[in-house]
């Protein structure tokens, strides 16, 4: 009998089956195992604790799991061997590296931080909806509301989409890389639509962004099929082998479906970090959304997405820039150019921060068209300092209202007299919009400055000039609000402050105290995070492992 | 001019690491009143109560720490007395390293002591004198700002954090000066001396970046051990440029016309910043940069021309004005004219410069406390033909104004004397023409000086009482006559203790370079120049007071000669401004503004209008549909797989 070959068999590399159990470090998974633990305690927390009780114990438990995760996160720093950039763990499938620690640190820190916006309770009142369940303006709404329900099960929704969050970036191949988008994204469509006041319009968000993630994840998919395609494998460095070997000899003449891989795989990507034309969900869904879930998914969502992003194009597609660098081009201008153009004319301010998360997602992609150590750690520097900024900005967005036990002021104009009613709530908004805007001594110019030097190292320079070009363009609306708030007579009484609670107050204070620290004293970090000159460090231990 | 370059062989000190908490906390010196005025200034209304009790304090601590930093010096070697302390790098770009480091030497702890000192001193004058003002917390907040820029100034290592010190002092000076904005003549005066010093801080500006270019960075070690490597010509225009900065903060023609008008601030600004301590800094920077001007000779000359036309000019402004701040003021001109100018004849001078701006410091700041006492009692009237006869109803402020005023003529062996001797004797040891033209420059001064200054005394404390209807002069309360009394102990003394045996110019060593001859008390009590001083002195006095003290003051002016008049005009220089500058610059902005309407706004608006139409028609994009965005992620992703496939 003639010897069958499958075709690509050997290729596949089928996994040898022994009856050894596979080892797992579980030590490199500690963070996100006690993230996912917390998560499942506190489903159970939701059916085992009487209601009374539950919100002071899902308060604590996913506060406390958060934290726990952030510190054993930053011990995993010293546990990564000196000379090599990191580990894999369980089959390559998860890479544990600094720039993966950094992103979870980060996304820890960010999501304990706006986990405080989420807990804050005003006169019993949570920015979410007292039932979900029950239809926009009923008696059943008005009952619930009197009754003071609360949806508790916002806290193991936060955890699951955190536990998405810190896997997305580390994710080492395509299928579990789709799963975490997948455990990270399912989470948020649900707490989009929770928003306490405006609920109609809570519930439009929500679904637009469930169906529009939908359709993006299907083009991720289609994409990770192609790559499949071409390299036989879904695992990152066996795909950058293939590129680099001209083909895996799995299909002749393979370039085809590795660019249309590369394309659609980028278009999953890109709608996660919002890049035009990719964007239409972000302004509808920041505006809809309870505010407290904006500034997490501003925040953390954002460097989730583009750490995955990161590493897919830095790691996987590394080989083939010269391939994608035009792409990336064309959607990175078009970024810039289209979401500062809009946002002129927005009036709304947490559509106007939309927009702006649009921009900066703009000028991050700089870095990752630049696809060097300096872009890596300049677009890392840019995304924490960034978050910090923007949940700054959504949790002073909180406190202004139309009357006292109204809705949140969207309108800029109902911001105007703030600056003479509440001078420090203004000052601490300003400082954010300046740190948006790029000027020195915040953190956002030094991020800026970051990733514009990295992309003009990479000869990326008319890239660089629309960039600042853009941000021109979007200082004019920042400063529109400053003026807004310091310099227009307020229609009426102007707007209605209420009083921050402890954690919304810790919240602002945390941002201003980071946009100052990053702007005026940005050395340590960029030194952890940028590759060191003098060469000390061993090349290896730069950047993503493979 | 090789008197010139008797000690001008490089004493370049190479700096030494900071050991110990003392010297390297130093940040803390600066750190401290920056809190202070964070807490006032962002603690709003909440801090009115108390916030000028943690001013105090703060500016306390700074100087308690200043000391103890002052002793932890004295105990190292002489030429181990130059220290950094290691801050932070604040900018890593490419080729620029800006770091935040600070130098702690001789010189500056020198500066650091007067300014912690004085300050204090004068934050707890303020308390009295500011009690019944509503917004006296701002002032605390904005005196303790001032303190930490001026601070930051002279603990700089390099000129660019110099810089920001030098912009920090600006901008609290401007604050401090139009404090009471709801007049307008103060918030034009702090417009004015905020556009004068623009005109400085940009020559400033301009010489750190030539610096950057030649020298490759801003750092003081590395500008000074790099002059060898630099053109003639450069090291002229940096010394011209730097001169110009000292100019616009000090006061010094042709950036003179702001210090008379920044009397419109409170009393106590006047006395710290326009007086004692942030007008000096011009010198300071001078004298820092020392290495440079020895190295353009031109640029040098420049300096003591400066010093000695601002030190006549100013002392004739002060002889006409009746207004006893604004007299104080052009005082202030002409006693940092000689600073200048001794900072201009190059090393010898260099000693004597500082140890004059220190004993000014004290003796002025005295008088100028003291004016602010005189107008605390009469109603905040300045006119000193409204005074007359004050000696008794003011019993202490007329001591420790006269201490002062005994000071600052130059009386022997008291402060003033000892420091202005040693800049008239380094002007003549230049030799030449030049230390002749510069020595009598300063002789002629200090005859003027007696003159103007008897003239305040005579006009304010004695002669017959020519008050307003309802004045009733009064001691003013303990907390403003106890910082004048130590002041006033300082103007008598502090200067035998500086001079005498050239202590302090020894102590300065290590930045400035040994003393060129031994001390010689006899020498310089009977040197020709030394009695020429001493006659001088007496002339003027007796002079005013046959025109102030024995002749009766008329309480309106009188027209007075054609020098009077100029010298009451401020010798035209508001004048000169205008018709210069001020004129031609407003014909200049008219034809601007008309070119900016027609051309660049429309161009501009262009722009504008064109990206708010470009954002109305985008917006429409954005229609709440959700297939309208999927059929624009599809549009997307074809644009993608396009960009992509061209490479195939």
């Amino acid at each position: 009998m003639i010897p069958v070959t499958l075709p690509g068999a050997a290729l596949m590399a089928a996994p040898v089956i022994t009856e050894e159990p596979p080892a797992i470090d579980y030590g490199l998974l500690a963070p996100m195992l006690v993230i996912f633990g917390a998560g499942v305690v506190a489903v159970i927390v939701e059916t085992a604790v009487p209601q009374a009780r539950r919100r002071v114990v899902q308060v604590a438990l996913t506060l406390a799991a958060v934290a726990a995760a952030f510190v054993l996160t930053v011990l995993q720093v010293g546990m990564l061997p000196a000379d090599e950039a990191g580990a894999t763990v369980a089959f390559a499938s998860v890479a544990v590296d600094r720039p993966t620690l950094f992103l979870q640190g980060t996304i820890l820190l960010l999501g304990l931080i706006s986990l405080l916006l989420i807990a804050e309770h005003r006169n019993g009142e949570s920015a979410f909806a007292a039932q979900a369940a029950a239809v926009p303006g009923s008696d059943e709404e008005r009952a619930h509301v009197m009754a003071g329900s609360q949806h508790t099960e916002v806290y193991p929704l936060v955890l699951f989409a955190l536990l998405g969050m810190q896997l997305f970036p580390a994710a080492n191949d395509f299928l579990t890389m789709f799963i975490a988008l997948e455990v990270m994204s399912l989470p948020l469509y649900l707490l989009c639509g929770l928003a306490r006041r405006r609920r109609l319009f809570s519930q439009e968000a929500a679904v637009k962004y469930f169906l529009l993630g939908a359709f993006s994840s299907a083009f991720f998919l289609f994409g990770i099929a192609m790559v499949y395609g071409y390299a036989g494998s879904v695992n990152f460095a066996r795909i950058a082998e293939s590129i680099d070997a001209g083909g895996a000899g799995v299909v002749e003449n393979g370039q085809p479906l590795l660019l249309l891989g590369i394309g659609l795989v980028a278009v999953g990507l890109l709608f996660k970090v919002g890049a035009v034309p990719f964007h239409n969900w972000k302004p509808d869904v920041y505006q809809g959304a309870p505010t407290p879930i904006t500034a997490l998914m501003a925040s953390c969502t954002l460097v989730a997405a583009f750490g995955a992003l990161l590493r897919v194009f830095g790691v996987a597609f590394g080989g083939a820039a010269a391939d994608w660098r035009p792409m990336m081009w064309i959607v990175a201008i078009l970024t810039m150019v289209v979401a500062a153009v809009i946002a002129v004319t927005q009036r709304d301010v947490k559509r106007l921060l939309a927009y702006s998360s649009v921009v900066h997602a703009g000028f991050i992609l700089t870095a990752v068209i630049a696809n060097t150590a300096e872009g890596l750690g300049g677009a890392l520097f840019y995304l924490a300092a960034y978050g910090f900024t923007t949940i700054g900005a959504f949790a002073v967005i909180t406190l202004v209202r139309t009357h006292e036990n109204g809705p949140e002021a969207g309108d800029i104009t109902q911001w105007a007299g703030l600056g003479r009613t509440s001078p420090l709530l203004a000052g601490a908004l300003t400082l954010f919009l300046l740190a948006f805007a790029g000027i020195p001594l915040t953190s956002g110019f030094i991020g800026k400055f970051a990733v514009f030097e990295a992309a003009v190292a990479a000869d990326a320079t008319p890239l660089v000039v629309v960039g600042v070009l853009s941000s021109a363009v979007t200082a004019f609306f920042y400063v529109r609000i400053i003026v807004q708030m310091f310099f227009a007579e307020p229609e009426g009484d102007g707007p209605t402050v209420v009083k921050a609670g402890a954690f919304t107050g810790s919240v602002i204070g945390i941002g201003v105290a980071a946009t100052l620290v990053l702007g005026v004293y940005p050395t340590p970090l960029l030194a952890e995070l940028l590759p060191d000159p003098g060469g000390e460090t061993p090349a290896a231990a730069v950047g993503f492992t493979r | 001019m090789s008197a010139l370059h008797l000690a001008a062989e490089a004493h370049y000190t190479p700096a030494v690491d900071a050991g110990g908490a003392v010297l390297g906390g130093v940040w803390l010196l600066i750190a401290l009143p920056l809190l202070g005025a964070a807490v006032l200034l962002l603690g709003g209304r909440r801090t009115n109560a108390w916030g000028h009790w943690p001013a105090i304090a703060m500016s306390l601590a700074s100087f308690a720490w200043g000391v103890a930093a002052l002793f932890a010096m004295l105990g190292r070697a002489p030429d181990e007395r130059v220290i950094a302390a290691k801050g932070y790098e604040w900018v890593a770009v490419g080729d620029l390293s800006l770091r935040v480091d600070f130098l702690l030497d001789p010189l500056s702890i020198s500066f650091v002591l007067l300014i912690t000192g004085v300050g204090s001193l004068i934050h707890i004058y303020s308390v009295g004198y500011m009690a019944h003002d509503d917004d006296r917390r701002r002032f605390f907040g904005y005196l303790n700002l001032f303190v930490a820029a001026m601070l930051l100034l002279v603990l700089a290592d390099n000129y660019a954090v110099l810089f920001i010190g030098w912009e920090g002092v600006g901008l609290a000076s401007y604050l401090l000066i139009g404090f009471w904005q709801a007049k307008p003549s103060a918030a034009a005066a702090a417009k004015k001396a905020f556009l004068v010093n623009r005109v400085g801080d940009l020559g400033l500006l301009i010489a750190i970046m030539l610096m950057f270019t030649t020298f490759g960075s801003v750092a003081f070690s590395d500008v000074f051990t790099g002059l060898d490597g630099a053109s003639q010509g450069v090291l002229t225009a940096i010394g011209l440029l730097l001169l110009l900065g000292a100019c616009g903060k000090s006061a010094q023609l042709p950036l003179q016309s702001w210090l008379l008008d920044a009397m419109e601030g409170p009393t106590p600004v006047s006395a710290l910043i326009h007086a004692a301590t942030m007008v000096t800094a011009g010198v300071y920077l001078i004298v820092r940069s020392g290495l440079v001007f020895q190295a353009a000779p031109a640029a040098q000359l420049a300096v003591a021309v400066v010093g000695a036309a601002t030190l006549l000019a100013g002392a004739i402004i002060g002889c006409a004005k009746d207004d006893i701040k604004k007299a104080l003021a052009g005082s202030t001109m002409s006693q940092i004219g000689y600073m200048t100018l001794a900072a201009g004849l190059g090393p010898i001078g260099y000693a004597a410069a500082i140890a004059h701006l220190i004993t000014h410091g004290f003796f002025k700041a005295g008088l100028f406390l003291g004016a602010g006492s005189v107008m605390h009692g009469m109603n905040d009237e300045v006119d000193m033909r409204k005074y007359g006869g004050l000696a008794r109803s003011m019993p202490i402020t007329f001591a420790t104004f006269g201490a002062g005023y005994l000071a600052i003529i130059g009386v022997p062996f008291l402060s003033g004397w000892w420091t202005k001797e040693g800049i008239i004797q380094a002007a003549f040891d230049v030799g030449g023409t030049q230390g002749q033209v510069l020595g009598w420059a300063t002789l002629l001064g200090a005859g003027l000086t007696a003159f103007y200054m008897s003239r305040i005394m005579f006009m304010t404390f004695f002669g017959a009482k020519r008050w307003d209807d309802g004045v009733h002069p009064h001691e003013s309360p303990a907390s403003m006559t106890g910082p004048m009394v130590v002041l006033a102990v300082g103007s008598l003394g502090l200067g035998a203790l500086l001079v005498f045996n050239y202590a302090f110019a020894g102590f300065l060593a290590p930045v400035v370079g040994e003393p060129h001859h031994e001390f010689d008390l006899a020498h310089m009590l009977t040197s020709p120049y030394s009695l020429i001083a001493l006659g001088v002195m007496v002339v003027g006095v007796g002079f005013a007071w046959l025109r102030y003290g024995r002749a009766a003051v008329p309480r309106e002016a009188p027209k007075g000669n054609f020098v009077t008049v100029a010298a009451r005009n401020e010798l035209y220089g508001n004048a000169i401004n205008e018709g210069l500058l001020m004129r031609p610059g407003q014909v200049l902005t008219k034809a601007l503004v008309a070119i900016d309407t027609h051309v660049v706004d429309g161009l501009v608006n262009k722009v504008g209008t064109g990206v708010r139409d470009g954002s109305e028609g985008l917006r429409r994009t954005q229609s709440g549909f959700a297939r309208t965005y999927a059929l624009t992620m599809l549009f997307g992703a074809a644009i993608v797989v396009a960009a992509l496939a061209v490479r195939i």
